[in-house]
């Protein structure tokens, strides 16, 4: 069912599955929003499932229901086990062990400064700092450098034969690869030696006389103050950061990690991810895997199917008129009439983003090894069942069903008890006018 | 209750993805067509917003996009350097260079001080005058807290010089709801209805800034009603497509095709509405909730912003 250039599912699933053997270290990356760390626990549930071995999968910010479905709730940095009883009820029984673990930033932060400083009471100061919060949380990227840090810690461990990792959102997608080197160069810098000069002698050095002269007027020197005493403290920790920084970027680099880049087929986010998968390669990092999350399916682009669409569209009122009963039920022929034009037009619209998802992907698929297409998912991943589900899409399993209806269970939730219609959003009251360019933009609102 | 655009100043965030920037550049270019002198202000310049406008990098100094319309992209050193040369008037402009380096580099650590340049900024265009409205492209959720809290936190930090002094006139323009609101953003879908309803509670306890609206982005249109769905249930059930295929001399599996596509374009829908809904409960007594169409035909551009701003102009 791939549109473009597509591999069997044999062939996906031999090269996905030489990948994930060859590499230990899968990094997902990609835009925000994109279902970044949904995939990554997709990958790494399936991977447990049918590759065996210990692996881990450690994310950043689950949704609740995904944190559910992979029995993290309310743990902190420690790994968890999903039990194998997980697994069964969701049908299989898998060759290997499936762990997850969260990033808590903050005590993942406590933790780094109670390893590098020189003694406990300089961590005891360093923690106490007033400042040490607000840095932690964000200076040179903290986040995407935790996540790499955290990973490398693990990897070193040597507990699990895969681990993937899932990335902060950053604003700025690279910023993930620069983390490491930018906790270097912060303590390489002559900035910060600058700043840890006892201030006293600092006021007598010509060199940084006018910015401490701005400084102070600006900040004032209390500020100033509190700044140096914390980067004294903080600087005692250099040369077990750099060096760790260093070897994280190492792990990145390695011939055992690869990267898997995560995208919708909107235009921002595959601009970003194309952005991204050009860093990569010009780091010289290896990009393992594409996968296109989100995706409409690909009749939505066929030909064949369009020109049915449209028939059904331009002889609605014919067909309504002539349905035999058993077909047409209570209804009139022209509501009957009007469900076909409906479903003609809907067809031509989503018909259009198809179209505009295919070339984006064909487009992305001049930069990486293996691409994997992931359905639209009805509902939320609220299940082990489900991310597997979505594995197997990844791995390319032929019978992905896009579309199944979605479930009365789930029907009668979404709408609490009314029709459909009802549970639609409407506007606020005295808004609810008539769109005049409903027509043009697909119908607007569920209010009429 | 005042009107949206008669506010001076619009912070717009929510999720990352969700159309922060295309509903920004909406808002924008909506208040100059109603004649409003208007800057819109990308907070990370990630050149997304001239990305939308199509215009080309927006610099600090600002672009013409249209009449009435500036869009720029923040830059804390030249913001800085702004500052010192307008506000604090220093005497020390040859050093600006590395001065201003040294600062962003204290700045990286320091609470609240990038932040306060990057609010201060668009605080003081609005106090200067300069544009009848200033909208900004702000942080996303995990960011903007900081971002619209700095002017109250830096109090804390700052106990003398300019910075300080600097605050108070700033929280005057933030904590006034019918100066400054926030436009939050969202898609009808989970993470990003989770993450709204966490700021909406969030702005309320943390920041000065008042919710002005929630806009929800991309919502797909309603296909059928009840009565409609009982048709296109039998019609999409085996019977109907193999004469529904009969009579359009068709192959059974494109009208089946076809009938999964409508199911699908049902299903996202309805996935949709039960988060907005989520959303209307939890927040949306405090702030009306705009909607915005999908838009199949154009996903960016200067005809996305065109189309999503008449959309908010029908809505307002």
């Amino acid at each position: 069912m791939q549109p473009t250039r597509a591999l069997t599912a044999s062939e996906r699933q031999r090269q996905l599955e030489q990948l994930l053997a060859a590499k230990e270290v899968v990094v997902a990356c990609g835009p925000g929003g994109v279902g970044k760390t949904t995939v990554a626990a997709a990958v790494a549930a399936t991977a447990a499932a049918r590759l065996g071995g210990r692996v881990l999968v450690v994310t950043v910010d689950p949704a609740r229901r995904l944190a559910d479905a992979l029995g993290l709730s309310g743990l902190g940095n420690a790994a968890t086990r999903v039990p194998a009883e997980a697994f069964r009820e969701a049908g299989t029984s898998p060759k290997g062990e499936l762990y997850a673990a969260m990033v808590d930033m903050s005590e993942s932060w406590d933790s780094l400064v109670r390893r590098h400083a020189p003694d406990e009471r300089t961590a005891g100061q360093i923690l106490a700092n007033p400042l040490y919060r607000n840095i932690s949380g964000r200076f040179a990227q903290g986040h995407d450098y935790i996540a790499m840090e955290r990973l490398y810690e693990l990897h070193e461990a040597g507990d699990y034969d895969l681990l993937v990792v899932d990335t902060p959102p950053s604003s700025n997608a690279l910023d993930l690869l620069d983390a490491p080197s930018r906790m270097t160069e912060f303590f390489s810098s002559r900035l910060l030696r600058w700043l840890t000069v006892p201030y006293r002698s600092r006021l007598v050095n010509l060199a940084s006389r006018p910015f401490y002269q701005v400084a102070d007027r600006v900040l004032g020197s209390q500020l100033l103050q509190d700044l140096a005493d914390f980067f004294i403290l903080f600087q005692t920790m250099r040369d077990g950061f750099v060096s760790r920084a260093e070897a994280v970027n190492r792990l990145l680099g390695d011939v055992r990690t690869t990267f898997m880049l995560v995208t919708t087929l909107e235009a921002v986010p595959a601009r970003e991810a194309r952005e991204m998968a050009q860093a990569l390669a010009s780091r010289h990092l290896h990009l393992g895997l594409l996968v296109c999350n989100k995706v409409l399916p690909p009749d939505l682009s066929d030909p064949a199917v369009a020109t049915v669409a449209d028939a059904l569209g331009s002889s609605a009122d014919d067909l309504a008129a002539s349905l035999p009963p058993e077909l047409r039920g209570r209804e009139r022929a022209a509501l009957v009439a009007s469900v076909l034009s409906e479903v003609a037009e809907s067809f031509s619209n989503f018909r259009l983003v198809a179209n505009r998802e295919a070339e984006l992907r064909s487009e992305l698929a001049l930069t990486h090894e293996v691409t994997a297409t992931v359905g639209y998912q009805p509902g939320n991943v609220t299940d082990l069942g489900a991310l597997l589900r979505i594995g197997g899409t990844i791995w390319g399993d032929a019978a992905s069903t896009p579309v199944p209806s979605p479930a009365p269970g789930h029907r009668d939730e979404a709408t609490t008890g009314k029709t459909p219609r009802q549970a639609a959003p409407s506007r606020q009251a005295g808004t609810s006018r008539q769109s005049s360019t409903s027509r043009q933009t697909g119908r607007s609102h569920g209010h009429r | 209750m005042i009107g949206l655009l008669e506010r001076r100043l619009l912070f717009v965030t929510g999720k990352g993805g969700v159309g922060k920037t295309t509903v920004a550049a909406a808002l924008g270019l909506l208040a100059s067509e109603q004649g409003l002198r208007t800057l819109v202000c990308e907070a990370e310049p990630k050149g997304d917003l001239g990305f939308a406008y199509e215009c080309g990098p927006t610099p600090f100094h600002g672009r013409q996009v249209a009449k009435n319309l500036t869009a720029m992209s923040m830059d804390t050193e030249a913001s800085l350097r702004e500052y010192l040369h307008h506000v604090a008037k220093v005497p020390v402009m040859g050093r600006i260079g590395p001065v201003a380096r040294a600062f962003d580099f204290v700045a990286t650590a320091a609470p609240g001080i990038k932040e306060i340049l990057t609010v201060g900024k668009v605080c003081y265009e609005v106090r200067e005058g300069h544009y009848d409205l200033v909208i900004m492209d702000a942080a996303a959720t995990g960011h903007v807290v900081g971002q619209l809290a700095a002017p109250t936190g830096i109090n804390e930090l700052v106990r003398v010089g300019l910075v300080r002094h600097q605050t108070e006139w700033m929280l005057d323009i933030l904590r006034d709801p019918t100066q400054t609101g926030v436009v939050l953003v969202t898609t009808p879908e989970e993470m990003p209805v989770s993450e709204a309803i966490d700021l909406a509670d969030r702005l309320a306890a943390e920041t000065p800034v008042h919710l002005a609206c929630l806009v929800a982005n991309r919502v797909l249109p309603e296909l059928f009603g009840t009565a409609e769905e009982a048709a296109f249930d039998r019609l999409a059930a085996a019977a109907g497509v193999g004469w529904l295929a009969d009579r359009l001399h068709a192959g059974e599996d494109e009208v089946s095709s076809v009938m999964a596509a409508a199911r699908l374009a049902v299903t996202i829908r309805r996935d949709g509405s039960a988060h907005l809904e989520r959303l209307r409960r939890c927040v949306a007594g405090e702030a009306p909730l705009l909607y915005v169409p999908y838009l199949f035909s154009r996903a960016y551009g200067m005809r996305a912003i065109r189309q999503v701003a008449r959309s908010l102009g029908e809505e307002l």
